[in-house]
């Protein structure tokens, strides 16, 4: 058997033991349904009723930054998984098995992945309850799903990579949701990129988030409120192919860090 | 070397240190293939380090070892494929059923389906896990995760099984099977690595005892040989009268290896024996002849700390990790 096809096998047989954890604790009702209903309910109301004149078209500006955010904390999940199974002992256990090296934490992101698509299912069908609709084609859509779930694996191996850094548990749960904030709502989540202060614009303007999200808009057909400033520049006109590289460059850094932290903390 | 198929297990000057602290200061042993080493020492003595080390979790400062005729740093892929682990502390996932964990081992072993499954089937019975096998694994007691580890260790039949402490808390009963399984798996042709506190449970199982103290070996041999430099067990007694101290020691010098130890306050006397039950029976007839009313009689086989005294000088009580 060749490396990526044992590691795809064993990767397999991981993830099917994660969700069956997902499953038994409940995670699920946290990251696939309590969480994305609140927000999309939440922003879509408290936000949109209190921003812009026209709070209709902003819940549908918004549905898309909802759904990269909660996607985006998903990841979260994988950081505490790893830590815990650090913690306990697991992955002694798997370590002492001939399996792939790289099936615990692949077993792991693919698992994550399976939670962010019943998230987004989900969100899809609160965001058509509160007005949101895809507008574009077909293709378009499914390129956007496609697109969020890029996007999803790819931070959920900088959440690996976090997860297997940190000393304990209780530091992995806050460590994996803290950098989330500030490069999350700073982007084009929420609010337009055009009005924020100079640095904190050239921040947002090249940040990740906010290429997945105006791609995701595009792809959708959302358009901008009225009243927002039209954003532009390269990564606002290139969407998709800068969400695609960004998504690239992260998997290209962090997928091997990830697998080295990994050998190196399970054999210290 | 010696030819690997002869031994099973091969470990040279390995050296460990972690920080300030070196667990392991040039370990050496080797274990014959289809017999049992028993590792025997106090918290912090290295038992677990070394058990990492030949199980591939854990690379060596230097020193080298082997484990089915494969280095366990240069090839730990085919060292794994050999070998089956059951750690000091539990390593089952408390979500999983006790069936889906062992399911999972031997897919993880690279088995089918069914194999796994039929495999996790037979463990579970053997391991009295029947009637828990669809429960999750965090609703199971101590000794039942216990038991679930070691059967997980036991999945893919390996040449070598490394058991950390197998018996720690488990009852009675638990460490009855679980010696039975040890001794089932010797029968069957494995070779088995264990570690232990008990002088008692080495002496059970273990073809060979090995003795380790702050990283070092500092004695190893059969039980027998190591007993006999302990000085075997010890016979005591307590006594209704204590008028009868005087007759009772005499008995005792006669049956003893060694002078016996009187004491008024308690009616108490103890003596060394070579000759464990035979001495008791002996003592107890000759007692008994001269109408000597006895209320309590026990023979103790020498336990860890007694082993530590003699090769140390000092208590193993008081090697414990300070942490
Ligand atoms: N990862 C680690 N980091 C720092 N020190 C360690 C580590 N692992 C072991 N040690 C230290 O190395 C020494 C040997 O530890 P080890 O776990 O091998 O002992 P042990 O014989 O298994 O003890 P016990 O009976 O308590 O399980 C101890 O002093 C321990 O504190
Ligand atoms: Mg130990």
């Amino acid at each position: 058997m060749t490396v990526l096809t044992q590691g795809l096998r064993d990767g397999s047989i991981v993830a099917w033991r994660n969700l069956l954890n997902v499953r038994r604790n409940a995670d699920w009702l946290f990251a696939a349904v309590i969480q994305p209903v609140m927000f999309v309910l939440l922003f879509a109301y408290v936000f949109a009723g209190s921003i812009g004149s026209n709070p209709a078209a902003y819940r549908e500006f918004l549905l898309a930054g909802i759904f990269v955010q909660t996607v985006a904390f998903n990841s979260a999940f994988t950081v505490i998984g790893l830590a815990n199974d650090l913690q306990k002992g697991i992955i002694d256990r798997f370590r002492s098995l001939p399996m792939s090296r790289l099936a615990v934490l692949l077993g792991r992101t693919v698992s994550d992945l399976v939670v962010s698509c019943g998230a987004l299912l989900i969100m899809s069908l609160c965001g058509l309850v509160v007005g949101w609709r895809i507008r574009g084609s077909f293709l378009d859509a499914v390129a956007a799903y496609l697109l969020l779930l890029l996007f999803a694996f790819a931070l959920s191996w900088v959440g690996a990579l976090i997860g297997l850094a940190a000393p304990s548990v209780e530091v992995a749960q806050s460590a994996g949701l803290v950098w989330l904030f500030p490069v999350s709502f700073i982007s084009s989540a929420f609010v337009s990129v055009g009005g924020m202060p100079g640095p904190l614009r050239a921040f947002a303007e090249w940040n990740p988030f906010t290429s997945v999200i105006n791609a995701v808009r595009q792809l959708f057909g959302n358009p901008s409120p009225p009243g927002l400033p039209m954003p532009h520049g390269w990564p606002v006109d290139h969407a998709v192919l800068y969400t695609v590289l960004c998504a690239a460059v992260i998997l290209l850094i962090f997928v091997p860090l990830s697998v080295a932290k990994y050998r190196k903390v399970a054999s210290k | 070397m010696t030819a690997s198929n002869q031994v099973a297990v091969r470990a040279e000057a390995l050296i460990k240190t972690f920080g300030n602290t070196r667990a392991l200061d040039g370990v050496d042993l080797e274990i014959p293939t289809g017999t049992v080493l028993g590792m025997l020492g106090p918290n912090g003595a290295g038992k677990t380090t070394t058990v990492r080390i030949l199980t591939t979790l854990l690379r060596p400062d230097s020193g080298r070892a082997w484990v089915a005729g494969h280095d366990v740093t240069a090839e730990p892929d085919k060292v794994r494929r050999a070998i089956g682990l059951s750690g000091q502390y539990a390593a089952v996932d408390e979500n999983l059923t006790g069936y889906e964990n062992l399911y999972m081992v031997g897919r993880l072993y690279g088995m089918n389906r069914a194999r796994a499954g039929a495999r996790a089937k037979e463990l579970l019975t053997r391991f009295r896990l029947n009637e828990a096998a669809e429960r999750p694994a965090k609703t199971y007691s101590g000794g039942m995760r216990r038991r679930l580890d070691l059967a997980g260790a036991l999945v893919a039949e390996p040449a070598v099984v490394v058991l950390d402490e197998p018996t720690t808390g488990l009852d009675p009963r638990g460490r009855m099977e679980t010696w039975e399984v040890i001794g089932e798996l010797v029968a069957d042709g494995a070779t088995v690595l264990l570690t232990t506190q008990y002088l008692e449970e080495a002496d059970q199982l273990a073809d060979t005892i090995l003795v380790i103290d702050h990283g070092k070996v500092i004695a190893s041999g059969t039980a027998d040989k190591l007993k006999s430099q302990i000085g075997g067990e010890r016979l005591e007694l307590v006594l209704a009268e204590a008028a009868d101290l005087p007759a009772t020691a005499k008995v005792l010098a006669e049956v003893g290896s060694a002078e016996p130890v009187v004491d008024e306050h308690t009616r108490r006397a103890h003596v060394p024996v070579d000759t464990g039950s035979k001495a008791l029976i002996e003592a107890l007839r000759r007692l008994d002849a001269q109408d000597i009313a006895v209320l309590d009689v026990s023979l103790h086989r020498p336990t860890l700390d007694d082993v530590f005294l003699s090769l140390t000088g000092h208590s193993a009580e008081e090697e414990k990790d300070p942490s």
